[in-house]
């Protein structure tokens, strides 16, 4: 007793010890509110989009490369009627399509095409043109783990943005129109 | 007792298979790749279902990141060649060890530095504990 007496300051270390401990809880669980553990950053982000070759969905016959999408900046949007989160998406992407000011390119991931043609008949096709990729393979190479995401790719063919999961007025005001608005200043 | 101990470790040794065998049939050459292959997928997320392994998810996206590193072991990659590929995708975030970069160094050390810390705090407190020795005895608590 006669030592803590001695040194007021020693009194404090348990409670300083403790404040430390609920500094790191209270930071953790910020944390955990405000970032999706599912939302990975992109490893391909300001690097070339992976080389595709994909059948259009309305015409299965006529093929679309990524270099035939070269020239100007687009949206590759993934979806699948199958997906859930992407019925959420889709009346944010159908009031969007027109204020983008770039195309918005559908990638129909892993689907059945006769399902994902009855999906957009239902309930309206927001896109310019929709890429089918019925076994995935390609989109092992865009990254996607999990529909919807949105790649910003540029006239080079380079992804300048990703996002993963449903795009919403929010995300698209802060993130993407910001994101679409520098490609513009650039020129290309 | 014995009896039960062995019913335990019976449970315990299914339960392990299961999660062995959760995995689509493979044409492995031989048992050799086919450990290699486990090995690996066990050291890979599956991104979908974060907290399983490519080895163990039965997510459709884990069966076909299995299909495509068996193919890739066919084609006489090796593991590091596997793995560079994954991460080039879908970033570090795959592997289940993660690299030492900048943004893990609080991973990698951040432990250690809190139990030197803590094992520093003990030895001055016991170090200051024993030399006025004659006066333990006199604390609440230590009578008994």
């Amino acid at each position: 007793m006669n030592e803590v007496a001695r040194k007021p300051a020693a009194r404090f270390v348990p409670l300083i010890v403790f404040a430390a401990l609920v500094a790191f809880f209270v930071v953790g669980l910020v944390w955990n509110q405000t970032h999706d553990a599912r939302f990975v950053p992109s490893p391909l982000i300001d690097k070339p989009a992976p080389a595709f070759h994909l059948p259009r969905l309305n015409d299965p016959t006529r093929f679309v490369t990524k270099s035939d999408l070269l020239g100007k900046p687009y949206l590759l949007n993934v979806f699948a009627s199958w997906c859930f989160a992407c019925g959420d998406e889709h009346p944010v992407l159908m009031a969007y399509r027109d204020k983008f000011g770039i195309p918005l390119i559908g990638y129909d991931y892993k689907d059945a095409p006769q399902d994902a043609r009855a999906w957009l008949d239902r309930h309206g096709d927001p896109y310019h043109e929709v890429i089918a990729d019925q076994s995935g393979e390609t989109a092992i190479n865009f990254g996607v783990y999990g529909a919807p995401e949105t790649y910003l790719i540029d006239a080079h063919g380079i992804i300048r943005y990703k996002h993963i999961g449903p795009l919403t007025p929010d995300v698209i005001a802060k993130e993407l129109e910001p994101k679409i608005r520098e490609l513009e200043q650039e020129g290309t | 007792m014995r009896r039960l101990l062995a019913v335990a470790l019976l449970a315990f040794a299914l339960a392990l298979s299961a999660a062995a065998f959760a995995i689509d049939p493979l044409p492995f050459k031989d048992t050799a790749q086919r450990d290699r292959f486990q090995h690996l997928t066990r050291e890979l997320r599956c991104m979908v279902c974060q907290d399983e392994s490519l080895l163990a998810s039965n997510a459709d996206f884990a069966k076909q990141l299995r299909r495509q590193i068996f193919d890739m072991m066919q084609q006489g990659k090796s593991d590091s060649q596997i793995k560079d590929w994954l991460v080039a995708r879908y970033s570090t975030f795959i592997l289940y060890d993660p690299p030492l970069a900048p943004a893990t160094i609080a991973l990698w050390f951040g432990t250690p530095a809190i139990l030197l810390a803590g094992g520093i705090v003990v030895v001055v407190l016991l170090r200051r504990r024993t030399r006025p020795a004659g006066m333990i005895t006199e604390e609440p608590g230590d009578d008994w």
